[in-house]
């Protein structure tokens, strides 16, 4: 089944070809991942969701391989999480004006919003989760996608809930602490 | 005060300690060369990059300090490459230095330009490409500290010429900040608790040591630990050393060519207690049958270690030596009479077969080699090993008391290891006596290196175990290829002239009767020497575990009619 993780990165050159060559070494299998700054200059964060056939012994492998980065700070699995999950898709369809309405009813049930028109197309922008864009799409493939685009999942825990960190001795160091930590000696 | 980039660099190089440098020149760090000379550095020009960096791999392994080796961009840092995956997969201290072309430059497909930090991605610990002269403090800071602490390992810093000639403000950066990365020493309590609740129950428990005891120094731990406990301790190859082997609860080596009574006694376990090791598939055989009646206790640095290959039932995370300190007034004493007993009935029944007990018929064979050569130097010398039957042979008979005397490369298995690193070992302590035992093979793929010693006058005595054969690979198409040698039949040069060529005294010894006066010979004199050994050509190492077997289902040798 598909795991979902949020790891925090230093912002640094070349982190985001780190995380993504030690998935490609390791041989998972990446389904989506977003990366994009933080409230923190220092830090990115990442959005990973990785096919993990072996359940919770896959996500304690990808969990203790990212912490073996020196780039990586913290890293959560929020599959199991009560978690806010969101991704952005862009969808244009050929359509001519006979049949904008139709689009515009459809976007109107899933909240997404059309944001171009052209002459014979839009652009429907739907944010949700997966799912829900998925049934978008089935729903205006038959008026004719010619192109889409999708960010990948982005996903924050609800309240004050952290995800899972399983990886033994390891603390989990929070990124707020991040000037208190690692004030290390020779 | 204002100091190039390469002055900064040497500045911090010398403060982490280093005192010796392997490496080679060339354009893109001639900067760096040039700002060498005034520091108080001992540099070994290498004859190759690949020598150079198995050099500082074996000045590390043998000093336990970091060990720190140099190349130039493009095809000096690509001939790094064998050398820092050995260092990767051993886990061993290392800083590589390579040079880059100017910033500007990059991506640019210049003279000599390679993508060296992709190159050394999976393969280093971590590495940096530097572009300014302001970066360099900093990271070389860092990089010392990275190689060194935690699981140690590689790390590579690519310097553009650029940042070697700029100058700035040099500031020692007093303290490292890596919010990233923060080994743990200290395994949770009750994590320690649950490990010694199992001790308790334990029957037949079983140590396995691997090279994590070397790395955290943690020898005299572990006999504490051992002998409080009466629990034999089994050896990883790399492990080797870490327990004396002449102890009486040492079980030596276990694994593919590990012993009969050491692998029955794994198999046979119900607690297995792993020490700084990763269950590697040279030592587990299948993991379907692995030590199925065993719990398993793994205490190991590298969280990503743990469950990677066996589930333990109690990991614990942390500074194997921290945690043993933690563990060892936690645990009672036992005796354990009735499995030691049981290990050694299987003992005595594995060395009736040995090839120890062979009557002398003249023919020289590597096994009695190497308890020669043991015997010699009372076996207290730094013996280093290429790769193949002649590694697992000296691993077998050159019985170790005293750690980080036994440098082999055991994850990468890279030919051509033995003599560089001996090179290395020998400036880590010029005191030690230090013997480089080679393949026919491996000996030719760093054979240059022989040059290398001279120059530096290394006393470094190889002994070359000459079958005329890629022996290990020949054994495995004797056994599982019905005996369709394919390309194994090796010419060699002739190894004594090759070494007067390179003005090393050399001996060649083809039958049994020569061969104490050469091991003599070669001791009595200052400086590099080469004894090649003519052996038994088609000699094969027992035991052995067939790869993907089950770690019981040994090959053993067949008693000689």
């Amino acid at each position: 089944m598909n795991y979902t993780f949020i790891a925090l990165v230093e912002n640094k050159p070349g982190v985001l070809n780190r995380v993504a060559s030690l998935f490609r070494r390791r041989n998972f299998n990446i389904e989506s991942l977003a990366v994009g700054r933080t409230e923190d200059s220092k830090v990115s964060r990442m959005t990973v969701v990785v096919d993990c056939p072996n359940g919770d012994m896959d996500a304690h492998k990808i969990e203790a391989n990212l912490y073996k980065l020196v780039n990586v700070i913290d890293v959560q699995d929020v599959t199991h999480q009560p978690s806010v999950t969101r991704d952005l898709a862009l969808i244009k369809i050929k359509v001519g004006p006979e049949k904008r309405a139709e689009v515009n009813g459809l976007a109107e049930i899933f909240r997404a919003h059309i944001v171009d028109v052209a002459a014979d197309s839009v652009i429907v922008e739907i944010t949700g989760t997966e799912d829900k864009i998925e049934g978008m799409i089935e729903l205006l493939r038959p008026l004719g996608i010619v192109e889409m685009v999708r960010t990948g999942q982005v996903a924050m825990t609800r309240g004050v809930n952290d995800g899972v960190r399983r990886v033994p001795g390891v603390t989990g160091n929070r990124y707020e602490d991040l000037d208190d930590l690692a004030e290390m000696g020779p | 005060m204002k100091k190039t980039g390469a002055e900064i660099m040497w500045e911090c190089v010398v403060r982490e300690g280093v005192e010796v440098v392997f490496g080679y020149p060339g354009g893109a760090n001639m900067p760096i060369y040039d700002a060498m000379l005034s520091y108080p550095i001992h540099h070994v020009l290498v004859r190759h990059e690949q020598g150079g960096a198995h050099m500082a791999d074996g000045y590390a392994r043998a000093s336990g300090k970091v060990g720190m080796a140099m190349g130039t961009s493009g095809p000096g840092a690509t001939n790094l490459v064998t050398g820092i995956a050995t260092a990767m997969m051993d886990s061993v201290p290392v800083v590589f230095v390579t040079g880059q072309v100017a910033a500007h430059l990059i991506g640019g497909d210049a003279f000599q330009e390679v993508d060296v930090t992709g190159i050394t991605l999976p393969i280093t610990k971590h590495n940096y490409l530097v572009t300014r002269a302001d970066e360099i403090a900093e990271v070389v800071r860092e990089a010392f500290y990275i190689a060194r602490s935690g699981r140690p390992g590689p790390v590579l810093i690519d310097i553009c010429k650029n940042a070697q000639v700029e100058q700035c403000e040099f500031v020692y950066p007093e303290t490292v900040k890596l919010p990233g990365y923060q080994p743990v020493d200290h395994a949770p309590k009750d994590s320690l608790e649950h490990a010694v609740k199992l001790i308790e129950k334990a029957q037949r428990p079983i140590i396995l040591c691997g090279h994590g005891v070397l790395m955290s120094k943690a020898e005299e731990a572990l006999i504490n630990f051992a002998v409080k406990t009466q629990t034999p301790v089994a050896s990883t190859l790399l492990g080797l050393g870490a327990f004396p082997a002449s102890h009486e609860l040492s079980l030596g080596m276990m694994g593919m060519h590990g012993e009969v009574h050491t692998n029955m006694a794994i198999q046979n376990s119900d607690l297995i207690l792993a020490f700084g090791m990763r269950f590697d598939d040279r030592v587990t055989g299948t993991l379907k049958t692995y030590a199925p009646h065993a719990k398993k206790i793994h205490v190991e640095i590298d969280p990503s270690e743990v469950h990677k290959n066996v589930a333990a039932d109690v990991p614990l995370v942390g500074d194997l030596k921290t945690v043993l300190s933690d563990l060892i007034p936690l645990v009672d004493e036992y005796d354990h009479e009735e499995w030691k007993k049981q290990i050694n009935e299987w003992k005595s029944e594995a060395d009736s077969r040995s090839i120890m007990n062979w009557t002398d018929d003249g023919k020289l064979y590597v096994p009695h080699l190497i308890a020669d050569i043991w015997k010699a130097t009372g076996g207290g010398a730094i013996v280093t090993t290429d790769v193949g039957q002649h590694q697992m042979w000296t691993a077998q008979y050159y019985q170790l008391d005293k750690p980080n005397r036994w440098l082999t490369s055991g994850g990468a298995g890279t030919m051509g290891f033995g003599l560089p690193a001996a090179i290395g070992a020998w400036f880590a302590d010029k005191s030690q006596e230090v013997w480089a035992v080679a393949g026919d093979g491996g000996f030719q793929m760093t054979a240059a290196e022989l040059t290398t010693a001279v120059q530096e006058g290394a006393n470094v005595k190889v002994a070359i175990m000459n079958n005329s054969f890629l022996g290990m690979v020949r054994q495995w198409q004797e056994f599982f290829f019905e005996k369709r040698y394919s390309a194994v039949n090796m010419l060699s040069p002739d190894f004594v002239k090759l070494a007067e060529a390179h003005g090393v005294p050399a001996r060649r010894v083809t039958r049994r009767e020569e061969v104490d006066e050469a091991i003599a010979w070669a001791r009595s004199i200052q400086g590099p020497t080469v004894i090649e050994f003519k052996v038994e050509q088609e000699e094969a190492v027992y035991p052995m575990v067939p790869a993907g077997a089950a770690l019981d289902q040994m090959l053993q040798r067949p008693t000689k009619s």
